[in-house]
Order: C-alpha cells, then structure tokens, then sequence
C-alpha cells in the first residue's frame, strides 16, 4: 500500500498519485482556486481605487483590501498549492505516504484552514489593516498574529509528514540517488523550516505577548530582521515548486529527457544555501544595521544569479534538443518546434519570459545604490509581479493543468487546454501592462502601499495617475483570466472519469544513470552549511539589536 | 559539463563577480553606502527633548563636509516642517526621526529614500544642487491617513546669485 517505488521503475506510468493521497492534495488545491479568486477580487478593486475613477463601498478601506490581497495570495495560496503539489509530486515519485506521514499532512491542512479563517475574521472586521509583514509598531488584534502563527505550524506538519516520506524511500534504497522530485521537494521544505524559525520566533516572543498587552513595548529593529529572514526565503520556497516542474516536467510534455539530473541537484543546493542569509537586503534604506552587515547579505543575494544561470541554461538546453530531435536546423528553428498549442508547456514558458525582466529588476532592488532610487516605490510591487505573479503562478496553472485530472480521473479536454491557453495570454496581457506601469510609475517616484492620492495637487503626483490608469485597466484583464482560471479548474476537476487519466508527467534526465553525488545527498551537511551562513549573516546584525539598547515602541492602531 | 555550459557559466558569473567589485568601489570609494546605515537611538517618547527635534528644520552644520544640517519629524500623518527652504548647491546632512510607528521618508525627484523607524535617527547626506520644488512623501504604510503626509523642499538659488540678476 504504500511501498517504496523501486529505483529501478522510478519513470513507470503506473506510478501515480495514490488515490488518498489524492484527496489530500485536492483539498490543498481547492483553497488554491479559492484564494485566487478572492485575492484576485481585491487586487482589481485596488487597482482600480488608485485610477481616481472608483469608492470602496460599505466602508471598506484600501489598506483593509491590501492586508487581504497580501495574506490571501502570498501566503495562503502558495502555501496551499505547494503544500498540494509536493505531497503530489512525493507520492507519485517516492510513493504513497503511509498512515502517520498522511496523518500529517492533514492536520498540516486544517491547522493551516483555521488560521485562514480566523485571520480572515480579524481582517474583515478591520482588526488587523496592518498588511501581510505586520510591521509593528502598528499593532492587530493578538488573533490576528496568533492565526499567521498557526499556518506557519501548518506547514511545519504537513512539511514533516512528506520529510518523513522521502526519508522512508531514502532508508530502504540506501546509496541510491532519491527521486529528483522527491529530493527537490525536501531541499524546499529543509529551507523552509529553517527560514520560518525567524519569523515564528517573532511572532511568540514578540507580537503576540506584545498585542496581548503582557509587554509594553516592541523591539521593531528586531522584529523587522526576524521577519525579512523569513521575507526573503518565502519567495524562493514560492519559486522552488516551480523550478521542480521546468526541470522535471517540462522536458517530459515535450517528449524529452530532462538536461542533467546533477545539475538539478546542484542549483537546488545552491538555492537552499543562499535564500536564507540575504534578507537584509530588504532592509537596505533602514536605521538601526551597519553597512557593512548590509553589504555583506547584497553579496550573498547575488549568489543566486549562479543556480538562476543553470536553471536558464538547462531549460534551453531541452528546447533546442527536442527542437533538433523534430527536425528543426539552424540556429533558432528549434524555437518553432515547441509545442505552442499545449498549455502545460504554454503556461510555463510565458511566466519564464518574464522571468528575464524579473531576474533584472531583481538585481537592480538587491543593489545598495540602485535600491536607493526603488526602495518603496511601486517599482517593486511591479517587480513582484513579474516574479510571482507571472513565472510562479503561471507554472502552478500549468502543473494544476495536468495534476487536477489526474487525480480526479479525468483528461484535459481540447476545449479545456484552449482555455488554458486563454488563460496563460490574457494573464500576459494583464499583467504585462499593469507591471510595465508600476515599473514606471515607480522610476518616477510613485510610493506603494499606498491608496489614490493627490498629494496636495503636486504635479509629480499628477504624472503618476495616468499609470495608475494603465494599471486598472491592466488589473482589470488579470480578472478577466482568473475567471477563466477558476471556471477551468472547475471543470478539471469535474470532467467524465476515464480509465486512463491525464498523466503527472515526470522525465528521466539525460544523465539518469550517472552514479550518484555523494555531498549532495548528504543532509547533515547541507543542513550545517544553510545554518552555518545563516549565522555568518546574521549573528552580529541582530546582536547589536540586543546590546545598542533600542528603545521599544508602543503599539498603534491608526486605521 | 558541457562546453557551452561552461562559457555561459563563466561569462555569467563573471559579469556577476564585475558587478559587485562596482558596487563595492562604489560603496567603499565613492560613499555610496546604503541611507540611513548605522545605529543612532533616541526614544521615541522624548524626541522633542532632543534639541534637534524641538523644532526641526534646516540649520547650520558644525559636521565637517555639510553646510546645513536638516532636521525632520514624522508623526502619523504629517512632516515636520511642512516646508523648508534649502540654498543651491548645499551640502546637507538629513536626519529623520519618529514619534510613533514606522515611515517611509521619501523626496521625489532625488536620492533620498529612507526608513524612519521609532527608536533610531535615521541620516543621510546629500546635495542640493538643481533649483525646484520637491515633494516629500511617505512610502511606507503608516495608517490610515498615510498619503496626507507630505512636505516640500525648496531649493532656491543662493542669495548671492539673486542679487546679481
């Protein structure tokens, strides 16, 4: 029942989903389809209050809207999803969880439904408008911080449940590579228990006694590194599952074998290394840490660009080869030779095409000197934009493609993957001119977080509307695509069962049966290296917040 | 590796390694270290014991390399000053603080972009070199009335200049 896959019979068609291990991943999903359309909702209504042209009606406030986009879509959403996706992609690599490791996974999922519904509780009633990073010394309702809280414990035992699983298989086939997918899963959820140590430090010695009135003051220094700590890691645990699907997946939708399996390995190593020691670098402009300690995490951020590099490199490795293996000749031939009617490869590549715009504005926001220009602008809500709300979550569109039918034993129809298609150029459309809009409005001086103003008639602040336009028209064709999102999860989910159900394509790698890399299948040094730079990184930063004597702050509530 | 894995890897990383050699002469040579570095506290209760917070503005700097030293608070929702006059051509050190939670100190049109956070100064030195208005703005959420909060720079050309026209 839920045996190992032998290594042997790792690229098997049988190998699928197991069916419990199906629900469990469908009901992840569903929150998926839920917050998207309701973080959606608000994103348009955001949009369109900053084009001047639009009220919140029933006293609804801009930043109320704001706290919901950003708790329901960066945390809720992909939490849900990659929680979804990884119990998915271990089942179907590893195997089937056994009872305790599905046990898990479970209470995972409802620790992580409570807290949704309870900070959704507190931000509806107008408790908690102090947005997703709950910068104190604004101060929320103590539910509020307790909720996040408890999401985070979420995915600690929903991430347990599938550590334990890939550590079964690993047991069992000693010396033996793990399965790419299983492996890049767990490098994901290692990072992400590493990371989160920060934030949930934060939250328990800090927020919550403080908002329960126990203490009366907050160290905010300190409670703004602890949670960039966390802040910057979340993006790549974000990006990881996608990176899971363009090595793994994509080449098999093409028909291909995957470039190099070490190669895989290696840039997940290097992502785990350095996700965590960088988040400083959102602190760039802030009091309170030595320059020196700033510049040191700009240098660590840049390490990045090296598994970035690899990844693009390998990636385009497999188009050209399946290119050739058509047919095609010359030099970019092979780039008319994907498969641009299939939207599992369609979604994808799009968000990969924004990727190179987002990997620049990227370097440009971890730059001391530039980010002096960007810091809080709307630059930077364009910039992730383009990063998680394009390369991200169009791939989790692509692999919601194929891993909805083929848990509920269904097939993508024509219909369905032309909706899909839809989907994927509606959504490039939008979003292609709403970040385009940021990004200027923001070289011009345009703040973020911030409702429809003008700033005392200034006319700088005239010059920003017309983008603020662009953007709610932009804003407006997102909408447009996650209806068209939900309507065709929906019918994914909910098509004729078939005998044969759409397949989790999973490609072996050009370099399968290479023997394995000894370090890079060795958890205990991985695990000393992250935690080692870590505290290179840190250690002295948040000392000083200790010993200079910060003085605390009072909480507010001034929404 | 593949051949051409390796020149894309090397061209790659090489770029990278000229990159931040860039920003670290510019950092360490040219002093363009990130705004607002370092640790200065000041309680956030008593800013205004402070005798550069009593009453904030522009004055006369006894820091070498600044002309004038230039002084705000930010409180939920204002600056103070509402507006200040900064000579052509001046070297100014800013320096922000809070009475309350955090903000963004933002002058549009210019370099500086800084967290205020309570319990610190933050400082930044600059030059005021091109005449016009600038706007201040804030840029990090402070509550509901956080894009009332503004304030204007005036650079006006020195006096000597105004008297020759």
């Amino acid at each position: 029942m839920s045996r190992n896959i032998h290594p042997d019979n790792l690229f098997s068609l049988n190998n699928r989903v197991d069916s419990k291990d199906g629900r469990l991943v469908l009901a992840n999903m569903i929150w998926v389809i839920f917050a998207l359309f309701i973080g959606g909702a608000a994103g348009l209504l955001q949009t369109l209050v900053r084009s001047g042209m639009f009220e919140l009606p029933f006293g609804i406030g801009y930043y109320q809207l704001l706290t919901l986009h950003g708790v329901i879509l960066a945390l809720v959403l992909t939490f849900f999803f990659i929680m979804g996706f990884q119990i998915a992609a271990l089942s179907k690599t590893a195997g089937a969880l056994n009872r305790t490791e599905r046990r898990l996974g479970w209470i995972g999922f409802w620790l992580m439904s409570a807290g949704t519904l309870v900070a959704a509780v507190m931000i509806a009633t107008n408790e908690a408008s102090v947005l997703y990073t709950f910068y104190a010394p604004l101060q929320a309702h103590a539910f509020y911080y307790i909720a996040l809280a408890v999401i985070i414990v979420g995915t600690w035992c929903s991430v347990a449940g599938q550590l334990m699983r890939y550590i079964r298989w690993k047991r069992e086939f000693r010396g033996h590579k793990t399965p790419l997918l299983s492996y890049m899963a767990s490098i994901n959820n290692v990072m992400w228990l590493v990371c989160t140590i920060g934030v949930a430090a934060s939250v328990i010695f800090q927020y919550i006694p403080w908002s329960l009135g126990l203490t009366d003051r907050i160290n905010v220094s300190l409670s703004r590194t602890l949670f960039w700590m966390f802040g910057h890691a979340l993006v790549y645990f974000w990006l990881l599952p996608a990176y899971m699907a363009w090595y793994a997946v994509l080449p098999k939708v093409l028909g291909t074998e995957g470039f190099s399996d070490s190669l895989a390995r290696l840039s997940f190593v290097l992502f785990l290394f350095f996700s965590i020691p960088v988040g400083i670098h959102h602190q760039l402009t802030e009091p309170g840490i030595d320059a020196f300690w700033k510049g040191l995490q700009v240098v660590l951020t840049f390490a990045v660009i090296v598994p970035s590099l690899m990844t693009a490199f390998s990636l385009f490795a497999v188009f050209e080869t399946h290119g050739r293996q058509m047919g095609a000749t010359g030099l970019l031939d092979w780039f008319k030779k994907l498969p641009w009617k299939d939207a599992r490869f369609v979604l994808p590549f799009l968000g990969m095409l924004f990727f190179i715009p987002g990997g620049i504005g990227g370097i440009i926001n971890a730059s001391g000197q530039m980010n002096q220009l960007v810091h809080n602008t709307i630059w930077v809500v364009g910039h992730f934009h383009i990063t998680v709300g394009a390369p991200v979550i169009l791939t989790y569109f692509g692999i919601m493609m194929f891993l909805l039918p083929h848990i509920t034993g269904t097939r993508i129809t024509k219909q369905l993957n032309n909706m899909g298609l839809y989907l994927g150029y509606t959504w490039t459309f939008g979003m292609g001119l709403m970040s385009a809009a940021m990004h200027f409005a923001g070289l011009r001086g345009a703040p973020r977080r911030s409702t429809y103003s003008e700033y005392g008639g200034a006319g700088i602040a005239d010059e920003w509307i017309t983008y603020q336009i662009l953007q709610a028209v932009g804003g407006t064709f997102l909408f447009v695509a996650i209806i068209i999102a939900v309507l065709l999860f929906i019918q994914l989910m909910t098509g004729p069962k078939t005998n044969v159900p759409e397949e989790f394509p999973v490609a072996p790698m050009m370099d399968q049966n290479a023997p394995v890399t000894k370090w890079l299948e060795n958890w205990r040094l991985l695990i000393i290296i992250t935690v080692f730079l870590v505290l290179i990184a840190y250690t002295v930063p948040i000392t000083q917040m200790f010993t200079e004597n910060i003085p605390g702050a009072h909480g507010y509530k001034l929404w | 590796m593949h051949k051409f894995e390796k020149i894309w890897m090397s061209i790659g990383t090489g770029s990278l390694i000229l990159f931040l050699v860039i920003l670290g002469v510019s950092a360490v040579h040219a002093g363009h270290t990130p705004a607002a570095s370092g640790i200065e506290t000041i309680h956030p209760d008593y800013v205004r014991d402070d005798n550069r917070f009593s009453e904030p503005g522009l004055y006369e700097s006894s820091e070498e390399g600044y002309d004038y030293d230039l002084y705000y608070v930010a409180s939920a929702f204002r600056y103070e000053p509402a507006e200040v006059e900064v000579p052509q051509g001046s070297r100014v050190r800013m320096q922000v603080v809070t009475t309350d939670v955090v903000h963004g100190f933002q002058v549009v049109n210019t370099n500086i972009n800084m967290m205020v956070e309570p319990g610190l100064v933050s400082t930044y030195g600059t030059n005021f070199n091109t005449v016009g208005e600038y706007l201040v703005i804030c840029n990090e959420y402070c509550g509901v009335g956080h894009t009332d909060m503004t304030s204007v720079i005036k650079v006006v050309p020195e006096e000597g200049d105004a008297e020759d026209e």
